[in-house]
């Protein structure tokens, strides 16, 4: 994907993506736990921020995994 | 877009925010600037050359040159405007994504792209230097330079709008905060810099857009009870793509199917897709031949899926909020406009959190933009202004690291004037509408000059010019014919029935005839080049290498097969 230096931006994108979806996934944690914390939007109940931040979560890492930049670096020297 | 713009700026001033913005969503737009930064910052170390500065370094993949081409032209302005029209006119915005883009997509890449490549040209003003001589060059890097800082301008003036109807921020805040960001990263990391942040902002567009059409989708029952909806609310037909361009009045856009094919499909598409150095300088950044055609390709598939995100929101909206009217009458009424229609989907829609990466999806649009308009005007600034004047001036060419100082100036300096025509623009909004049909006056005839240029032998210097020449020169006289005469509209599109929408694609489709007549002219009038000297430049005289060795999934022939026959299915889907 890059040069053989650089690390690769699907591991910049993968590290944000991951990032978000801790912080969607926490801050809509209230809303399911208690019925009275439901955030003002229509469809509350299917909890889009819950299933929507673990999504970011799952992609984020995988994307981390795959692109970790120190990997290669051991793979040349090892 | 500058309908959507001027509106804003009407409700601007006494209109609460739509969306109030918690911890959470703040934490995810400021993260998103701090990494934006953060990647400019770490590229700094790998920009050293002309090469690195201006095409970065011509080493990017074909899925990175594709998305980055995709995302410089996704910007916040597009799915605000589109999403709106998409409410006002229903499915035939769709037609601006898909034959208003597939097939000029494609074309780039299979025809286009072996001899923009193979000239080893660094713009596309650079390939008419090759082709044609300075003038033709001079004249095409002039307007485009002009008119792209200009542009640049006019798009964070209007981001600055959304982001205070969205969320209530400060203009001056937005204005500065957002260009000063995106002029950091660039002038540290040139195009490399602008191609690796156009991928994150792609898949932030996606991914803080795509939750509003899959939310509204369940609340409606799916596409079918959308269109059951619709049909309650509205009278006429706004969910099939074709079979209302039989005539004029048969449609809510006021435009046939003429109009659509050639003047958009053909004309428009080719004309931005094909020669606008903003999207093709990132396909020129791809490390060879086969990614450089595979690059549209890939941006082709992508492009014909943005609709889910930027039409259906706005069709999802005339399903569950109708009503919404258009700003005139907004702003008597002291309603909501159908121009604010994805911001309001997304109040409607996402909870604390997933709004802040909504709105982060709109400021990466602008971002993404701005970045794309800065590199490439820096570029052929550089090259294609400066140098020449710089080499006759002194009788000599400077170093590379010479350029690359004045790149690094020219796009410190382009954003300072993009901010000033912010402010301009701020001043009177009509500004707006000027600079942006000063920018449609030019690319009409450009594809003309170059289609021409790569495909006939026979077509001389002075035919590349004077075409040109003439094709802008229609274009702007059609456009002042027309508003000093609103009859002329009736003359120009070839019926009394056809609204404003009709007269962009009939004015493209004419001053681009005019720029063909014209060059043919001309040129059997004038001497043309030796073939030697159109080696690498024009088909006939260009060995392109053969990809005949190459597995049927390697060739960029076959994807390009399969995305068009997507294309056609989804015609005759929505037909």
């Amino acid at each position: 994907m890059t040069d053989d230096n650089r690390i690769s931006i699907w591991f910049f994108i993968g590290s944000l993506l991951a990032v978000y979806g801790v912080i969607i996934v926490a801050v809509s944690i209230p809303a399911l736990l208690n019925p009275a914390d439901q955030p003002d939007v229509v469809l509350p109940g299917l909890h889009a921020g819950i299933w929507w931040g673990a999504l970011l979560v799952v992609l984020g890492v995988m994307y981390v995994i795959v692109f970790w930049p120190w990997k290669k670096k051991a793979d040349e020297q090892s | 877009m500058g309908g959507l713009v001027l509106s804003l700026s009407v409700v601007a001033d006494g209109h609460s925010s739509i969306a109030t913005l918690g911890w959470a969503d703040l934490l995810i737009i400021g993260l998103y600037f701090a990494l934006v930064l953060g990647i400019g910052y770490y590229l700094v170390h790998f920009t050293k050359t002309g090469d690195d500065f201006f095409l970065a370094g011509r080493k990017m993949t074909a899925w990175i040159a594709g998305l980055a081409f995709i995302s410089a032209n996704l910007g916040s302005l597009e799915l605000m405007g589109w999403a709106a029209s998409a409410y006002q006119y229903g499915i035939l915005a769709a037609h601006w994504y898909w034959i208003g883009a597939i097939p000029a997509m494609l074309f780039l890449g299979i025809v286009m792209m072996p001899f923009y490549y193979i000239s080893k040209t660094h713009s596309v003003p650079g390939y008419l230097k090759l082709r044609y001589g300075e003038a033709a060059s001079m004249l095409s890097a002039i307007s485009f330079a002009f008119m792209t800082v200009l542009m640049s301008g006019v798009n964070m003036f209007a981001m600055a709008l959304v982001m205070k109807v969205v969320v209530g921020w400060n203009l001056n805040f937005s204005i500065w905060v957002s260009s000063i960001t995106v002029m950091i990263y660039v002038v540290l990391g040139g195009l490399l810099s602008a191609i690796f942040n156009e991928v994150l902002q792609f898949m932030l567009i996606w991914l803080g857009a795509l939750l509003v059409p899959i939310i509204g989708l369940i609340e409606v029952g799916g596409w079918s009870g959308m269109v059951a909806k619709i049909h309650q609310n509205v009278s006429g037909d706004y969910t099939h793509m074709w079979s209302t361009l039989g005539h004029y009045t048969a449609n809510p856009m006021g435009i046939n199917w003429i109009g659509i094919v050639f003047g958009l499909g053909f004309v428009i598409s080719f004309g931005y897709w094909t020669t606008d150095f903003l999207v093709v300088q990132r396909v020129l950044s791809a490390r060879d031949l086969r990614s450089s055609k595979m690059a549209p390709i890939i941006g082709a598939g992508f492009k014909m899926m943005v609709p889910f995100i930027v039409i259906l929101p706005g069709l999802l909206g005339l399903a569950v909020m109708p009503g919404l009217v258009g700003q005139s009458t907004a702003t008597a009424t002291g309603g909501a406009s159908y121009n604010e229609i994805l911001p309001l989907m997304m109040a409607r829609y996402l909870g604390p959190g997933l709004l802040g990466l909504g709105i982060t999806a709109l400021i990466a649009g602008f971002m993404s933009g701005m970045a794309g308009n800065v590199s490439a005007f820096a570029t052929v600034w550089t090259y294609d202004i400066y140098r020449p004047i710089h080499n006759a001036l002194t009788r000599r060419d400077a170093s590379d690291a010479h350029y690359v100082r004045v790149g690094r100036w020219t796009t410190f300096l382009g954003v300072i004037v993009s901010i000033g025509t912010a402010y301009l623009v701020e001043q009177s909004a009509s500004i707006m509408d000027y600079v942006q049909a000063l920018f449609s006056f030019f690319i009409a005839p450009l594809f003309g000059t170059i289609i021409l240029g790569m495909l006939w032998k026979r077509m001389t210097a002075a035919g590349g010019f004077w075409g040109l020449l003439a094709g802008m020169g229609s274009s702007i006289g059609m456009w002042l014919w027309v508003r000093l005469d609103p009859a002329a509209l009736s003359v120009i599109a070839g019926s009394p029935d056809a609204k404003a929408m009709a007269e962009d694609m009939y004015r493209a489709l004419w001053s681009w005839i005019i720029c063909v007549v014209v060059t043919v002219v001309v040129s059997y009038l004038t001497k043309p080049k030796p073939e030697a000297e159109l080696v690498g430049l024009v088909r006939g005289c260009t060995e392109i290498p053969s990809e005949g060795h190459l597995p049927l999934t390697k060739k960029p022939i076959f994807w390009a097969g399969i995305v068009f026959a997507a294309f056609v299915v989804l015609q005759i889907i929505f037909w």
